[in-house]
């Protein structure tokens, strides 16, 4: 083990120890689930100080248990603590964003606190109260990383309480890679060694080697590749992982789905219609019904065992790492692979390079914010401040189910996987060296945070759909998404998504 | 006298106005604003949105395929509710329990059965590809082809609505007289005979009545779309119902979303007539002569 890690872990243990020991003379709240609480103005003693006795605390949230068990319990913890009446609404995926939206519209004040898609922060910014500058200050906001500020700021204002991390990286089975015969067999078929993929050509090769045969000796059939396949279920995330090394060239900036100048859709460039055609490519070595994977299918086929690599969020790595799992600790992170070949749009050719050009997809993310009309906003966000206290996130992050993904800089400690849940130091270290990784990417991609994002997306995986079933090629996918994009942005007007995508370029280009 | 005839008449008349009439006069409102994400409210968008639909080519190809999709199964569904009405009508053994068995389908929730049905489709762990394949029949693509899926979305609209058939077409082979099948034995006319000629004329309207029925039902086939396909693989399996869904909740064009649906209801209305006239003419008029 890694001296510096050991280190950690010794520091961590002794911290946890003294927090434990010098809580013993305050009041114990380990009832909760926590370990121990963590002084400060979104504590658990904090917040029990408060009393919100005959106030009524409106949420609405996803349905349990992804974001929606965690708000539930914290909904009652705070209960308990404060008084205060919370009545927690929980709505199916497919309904959330119509459900906040529409009594936003309408000029009701529906709810106090909303859970969501970070990408939304594009239609819903209009109507969310800036977090306090208190609020801002508080230790466990400090220690949300760059990126995930980034992500909760809308021109200059914080309108998104963070308190969740997410972001696409690639993983594999670690130990059919590191196992000889394995190795003997990919040399044996490629000619070349086998690593973990550094480009999406290396990782269709590879995959295409290890699929429909049983590599891992239980009986059946394994496959080289899952991934989220099925339209309207996510699949533009995992298109745009493929998508960006091709199309994101680290020496040109000012957009990667639109040119921000012109506001003319990117999405039928070379580089883009390259990513699909391995997209599509792909297919062949994903397991039966594979090409409708949705990400429930993505995280079972990885988390159990059944495929090689699949990149996405978090829930399958988790999946995989559960204790139960027959694959624990056999499995490794890494940033999603890359491309020589780099589309440049600027002179019009493609650009090639000795390192891949990895890009790092900063995606999705639930967020929280509290309704500017909301009458109840000291409350909302002392709710919002007591849900992402250090000490529930601490807890939260180790119940895979929650859908809390690392987002603070402590959170990308590995002594804490290795102590906390019990992980081998080396795929702790893969998991955060992976996450800090895409953290402090140079070159990277977030998601299309512009008024009808839902729409664009839709319009993006319907094509892309088309291309997977065969209805229509890669390049006619991609020229039809182009054309309703360039419909959607003149109906919605160019200078209101320019100024709204101007926001994501910034981050991007930073 | 008559005037407070319609003081009577005024609580009826305005629950019909607030339950039917407002909601479809609102949406026909709404149809002619473009009220989406970045534009809400009630704006006059003049005919934008149907114009905008008369070129809108997923559309009109959801609609085609909604037409395949619901007249196969629900033709299917009658074929298959008939014989099993027939199976149940005569004494037969277990007559009661096979009865309440075959209503099972129809009576569980369609997103619950969906669920279940795409467990039972999915390719890598469901049940049905190992079973075809100790058949000698080889595992199928159900969820990932697009004839799979279109005929994994019938086959679960067939097993989850042809006991609706069969409930309407046994309570009208209960409720034939008894006579005419006397007569036809007399006459010396064998199963075959007797149904061709007394009870299938007999069963005109109540199969007509059925046939519509479903038919409405099937035009609006949402849930299991939904559940099973999302609409694909590519767009293989999207009806107009789910098309609509995705514009109107997931991209938020409810203007859009709301043109949408008053041409399909237009289109339905029309389509169902026609073919009520169809039917009635094939089968009725066969009963009376």
């Amino acid at each position: 083990m890694n001296t510096i890690t050991a280190l950690k872990r010794a520091l961590y243990a002794s911290v946890a120890f003294g927090l434990a020991t010098g809580m013993a003379t305050a009041e114990d709240y380990s009832q909760y689930g926590i370990k121990a609480d963590v002084p400060g103005m979104c504590s658990f003693e904090a917040i029990d100080a408060k009393d919100y006795t005959g106030r009524t605390l409106n949420i609405i949230t996803h349905a349990i248990p992804v974001i929606g068990e965690p708000t539930a319990l914290h909904a009652r913890q705070f209960q308990e603590l404060t008084g205060a009446t919370v009545n927690v609404v929980h709505v199916p995926f497919g309904d959330l964003f119509q459900r906040i939206m529409i009594p936003f519209q309408t000029g009701q004040a529906a709810y106090d606190v909303l859970f969501y898609g970070s990408l939304w922060l594009g239609d819903f910014n209009p109507y969310l109260a800036e977090v306090p500058a208190a609020y801002q200050e508080v230790a466990g906001m400090k220690e949300v990383t760059e990126t995930y500020r980034g992500i909760a700021g809308w021109q200059g204002r914080m309108l998104q309480y963070t308190m969740d991390g997410d972001r696409h990286y690639l993983k594999y089975r670690s130990d059919v890679f590191s196992n000889p015969e394995m190795q003997a067999l990919f040399r044996e078929k490629t000619g070349r060694e086998l690593t973990v993929p550094a480009t999406w050509e290396d990782y269709n090769e590879v995959a295409s080697v290890f699929t429909n045969m049983d590599w891992d000796g239980d009986g059946a059939p394994n496959f080289g590749t899952a991934e989220v396949t099925k339209r309207d279920d996510l699949m533009f995330s995992a298109f745009i992982s493929r998508v960006a090394p091709y199309a994101k060239h680290p020496n040109v900036k000012g957009g990667f789905f639109f040119d921000l100048e012109t506001m003319t859709p990117l999405v039928n460039t070379p580089g883009w219609v390259r990513g699909l055609e391995l997209f599509v490519a792909a297919q062949a070595a994903m397991p039966p019904g594979g090409t409708s994977f949705g990400l429930g299918d993505e995280i079972f086929s990885f988390g159990g065992g059944q495929t090689l690599m699949s990149y996405s969020w978090d829930d399958a790595f988790i999946q995989a790492m559960q204790e139960d799992s027959p694959i624990r600790n056999k499995v490794a992170a890494a940033i999603l692979p890359g491309a020589k070949e780099v589309w440049n749009r600027k002179t019009g050719q493609w650009d090639t390079f000795d390192e891949p050009n990895r890009v790092a997809y900063v995606t999705w993310g639930w967020t929280s914010a509290v309704a500017k009309d909301s009458a109840n906003q000291d409350m909302a966000f002392d709710y919002l401040c007591f849900f992402a206290n250090e000490a529930n996130t601490l807890a939260d992050l180790q119940i895979g189910r929650f859908g809390i993904n690392p987002y603070r800089d402590t959170h990308f400690d590995p002594a804490f996987y290795e102590t906390e849940m019990g992980w081998d130091a080396a795929v702790a270290e893969t998991y955060t060296a992976t996450l800090k990784g895409i953290d402090t990417a140079p070159n990277q991609v977030f998601d299309l945070r512009v008024p009808g994002v839902g729409e664009f997306m839709s319009s993006l995986a319907a094509g892309v759909a088309r291309a997977q079933s065969g209805e229509q090629s890669p390049q006619e996918a991609l020229d039809g998404v182009a054309a309703e994009w360039t419909a959607i942005v003149d109906r919605i007007g160019a200078d209101r998504v320019r100024e709204a995508y101007a926001n994501v370029v910034a981050l991007e280009d930073r | 006298m008559y005037r407070q005839k319609y003081i009577f008449l005024l609580p009826g008349l305005l629950v019909l106005v607030a339950v039917i009439l407002f909601p479809l006069i609102f949406t026909i409102r709404v149809s002619f604003s473009s009220w989406d994400v970045y534009n809400p409210g009630l704006n006059n968008a003049g005919g934008a949105m149907y114009a905008r639909l008369w070129d809108d080519s997923r559309y009109w190809e959801a609609l085609w395929r909604l037409s395949l999709l619901s007249l196969s199964t629900v033709l299917i569904q009658y074929v298959l509710g008939f014989a099993l009405a027939l199976l149940v009508w005569r004494d037969i053994a277990a007559r009661r329990f096979l009865r309440v068995l075959f209503l099972v389908p129809m009576m569980t929730t369609p997103v619950v059965m969906s669920v279940i049905w795409r467990t039972i489709f999915h390719e890598s762990l469901g049940p049905l590809n190992p079973i075809l394949e100790a058949l000698g029949i080889g595992a199928q693509p159900w969820l990932s082809q697009a004839t799979h899926a279109f005929a994994a979305v019938m086959i679960v609209e067939i097993w989850q609505w042809t006991p609706f058939m069969f409930l309407l077409l046994l309570a009208g082979l209960l409720s034939l007289p008894s006579e005419p099948f006397l007569a036809a034995r007399v006459d010396g006319a064998g199963p075959v005979r007797t149904f061709l000629s007394v009870t299938f004329p007999m069963m005109g309207a109540i199969s007509v009545g059925a046939i519509l029925i479903r038919a409405i039902e099937a035009s609006k086939i949402m849930e299991t779309v939904y559940v099973l396909t999302s609409g694909g693989p590519g767009t293989a399996t999207e009806t107009v119902s789910y098309y609509i869904y995705i514009r109107g909740m997931r991209d938020f064009q409810i203007g859009y979303a709301a043109a949408l649906s008053l041409t399909y209801l237009v289109i339905m209305a029309v389509a169902l007539t026609l073919i009520a006239k169809a039917l009635i003419r094939l089968m009725v008029r066969e009963a009376r002569a």
